[in-house]
């Protein structure tokens, strides 16, 4: 934490960084998401099991990238985000300076995109045991039997779109959710818009989620959306051998194709 | 060349024309079910014979995900059939809606995704 701390403050000493993204304490023994700017101020930064936030959705926001140059401790989904959307184009190497954190809580400076890459593939990047132990069992019920389950989970959606707001993928200025000519999803949570949004947000996601989980983390009625968007992660890596955010570079999964592509069901 | 040939088939489709399967967003799928379908074709130009030369590879990229997604949340995959039908294949068309048209008919009224559908609480909010 010590560690963080210093580097941080070095960072905004000699200017190498106006803002320093980074953890801080929050209410409730939570932790929030702290914006530093000045020097003396390095020391709300912390660090601890409780800092799951994927910090990476700020960078794209206009509000945090306009303040200049921007330095984000950088977990390995955070790292992961950071190389997606720069093969998005949404994000330079000369826009962010990354303290990479380890999992066993280490700072580690990581200069450029090709050294994040190169410490990616020594990281174990899969997910979750406890979502792949869900997705397992989901994936092992009969149709009738995940129909139902979905239904009821999406039906208690409230429309809050907090999904969004904490995916960092999910940086369009304006959303297809908000097409409303025609009205493309009802607008009101009823349960048939609630599956069409889940079912978009989850297409539109599909061959860039990094499976941070921070969907899943932000919903208020504990829907397991996240689920969704990791069954496409697992899909893609079946279909495509692509894992996203692994690479600055890369072609987006659902706007490339090779002619060689199998699939078993078109006649 | 169905038409042209005077072969008959099912008169269950109602036909929706696109310029290229790349355009079928997958939501307009599921429209088609919240409207009321049973069951939906998805046809369009071979691999390779694109008119915009590469616009069903991209569909079928999104098709493979999508389907994979839609079993997931218990939709029925097979309501879906999926077809490559160039313009000279009548006979193909004719065939694949008929067999399309029994299979979904065995399959029965999708009344699950209907009854999702007709939820009343749309009207209720909007109407007072």
């Amino acid at each position: 934490m010590d560690e963080i701390r210093k580097r941080a403050k070095e960072l905004l000493e000699n200017q190498t960084a106006k803002v320093v993204i980074g953890y801080g304490e929050g209410t409730a023994g939570k932790t929030r998401a702290v914006f530093i700017r000045k020097p003396e101020d390095t020391g709300q930064l912390i660090f601890d099991d409780r800092c799951e936030q994927n910090l990476a959705v700020y960078l794209l926001k206009h509000e945090v990238k306009h303040l200049g140059k921007l330095a984000i401790i950088a977990t390995i989904p955070v790292m992961r985000t950071i190389l997606q959307v720069a093969s998005e184009l949404q994000l330079t190497e000369n826009d962010v300076v990354i303290l990479g954190i380890t999992p066993e809580k280490n700072l580690i400076e990581l200069e450029g995109f090709k050294s994040v890459e190169d410490y990616l593939k020594t990281q174990d990047v899969g997910i979750r045991k406890e979502d792949k132990e869900l997705l397992t069992k989901l994936t092992s019920l009969s149709l009738e039997e995940k129909w139902a389950y979905w239904e009821e989970e999406l039906s208690r959606c409230i429309k809050c779109y907090a999904c969004r707001a904490a995916c960092p993928m999910c940086y369009c200025l304006r959303c297809f959710v908000e097409v409303n000519q025609p009205q493309w999803i009802p607008i009101a949570p009823n349960d048939l818009g609630n599956m069409e949004w889940h079912l978009l947000r989850a297409m539109h996601l599909a061959g860039r989620c990094i499976n941070c989980g921070e969907c899943g983390r932000a919903c208020p009625v504990d829907i397991p959306i996240h689920l969704l968007t990791f069954k496409g992660v697992e899909d893609v890596h079946t279909d495509f051998n692509v894992v996203a955010g692994m690479n600055a570079t890369m072609e987006s999964v659902l706007s490339s194709f090779k002619p060689d592509d199998k699939e078993t069901f078109i006649r | 060349m169905t038409g042209t040939s005077r072969i008959k088939y099912a008169p269950n489709v109602k036909i929706i024309r696109f310029p290229c399967t790349g355009r079928i967003d997958f939501m307009l799928i599921l429209k088609a079910f919240a409207n009321g379908a049973d069951g939906v074709i998805v046809s369009g130009c071979h691999p390779n014979d694109c008119h915009y030369s590469t616009g069903n590879f991209h569909a079928r990229r999104r098709w493979m995900v999508f389907r994979r997604l839609l079993e997931f949340v218990g939709i029925n995959p097979n309501r879906i059939v999926w077809s490559w039908v160039s313009a000279a294949e009548g006979a193909k068309w004719a065939s694949l809606v008929n067999t399309s048209t029994e299979e979904i008919r065995k399959l029965g009224p999708y009344d699950s995704y209907h009854k999702l559908a007709n939820k009343p609480l749309e009207k209720e909010v909007f109407n007072g």
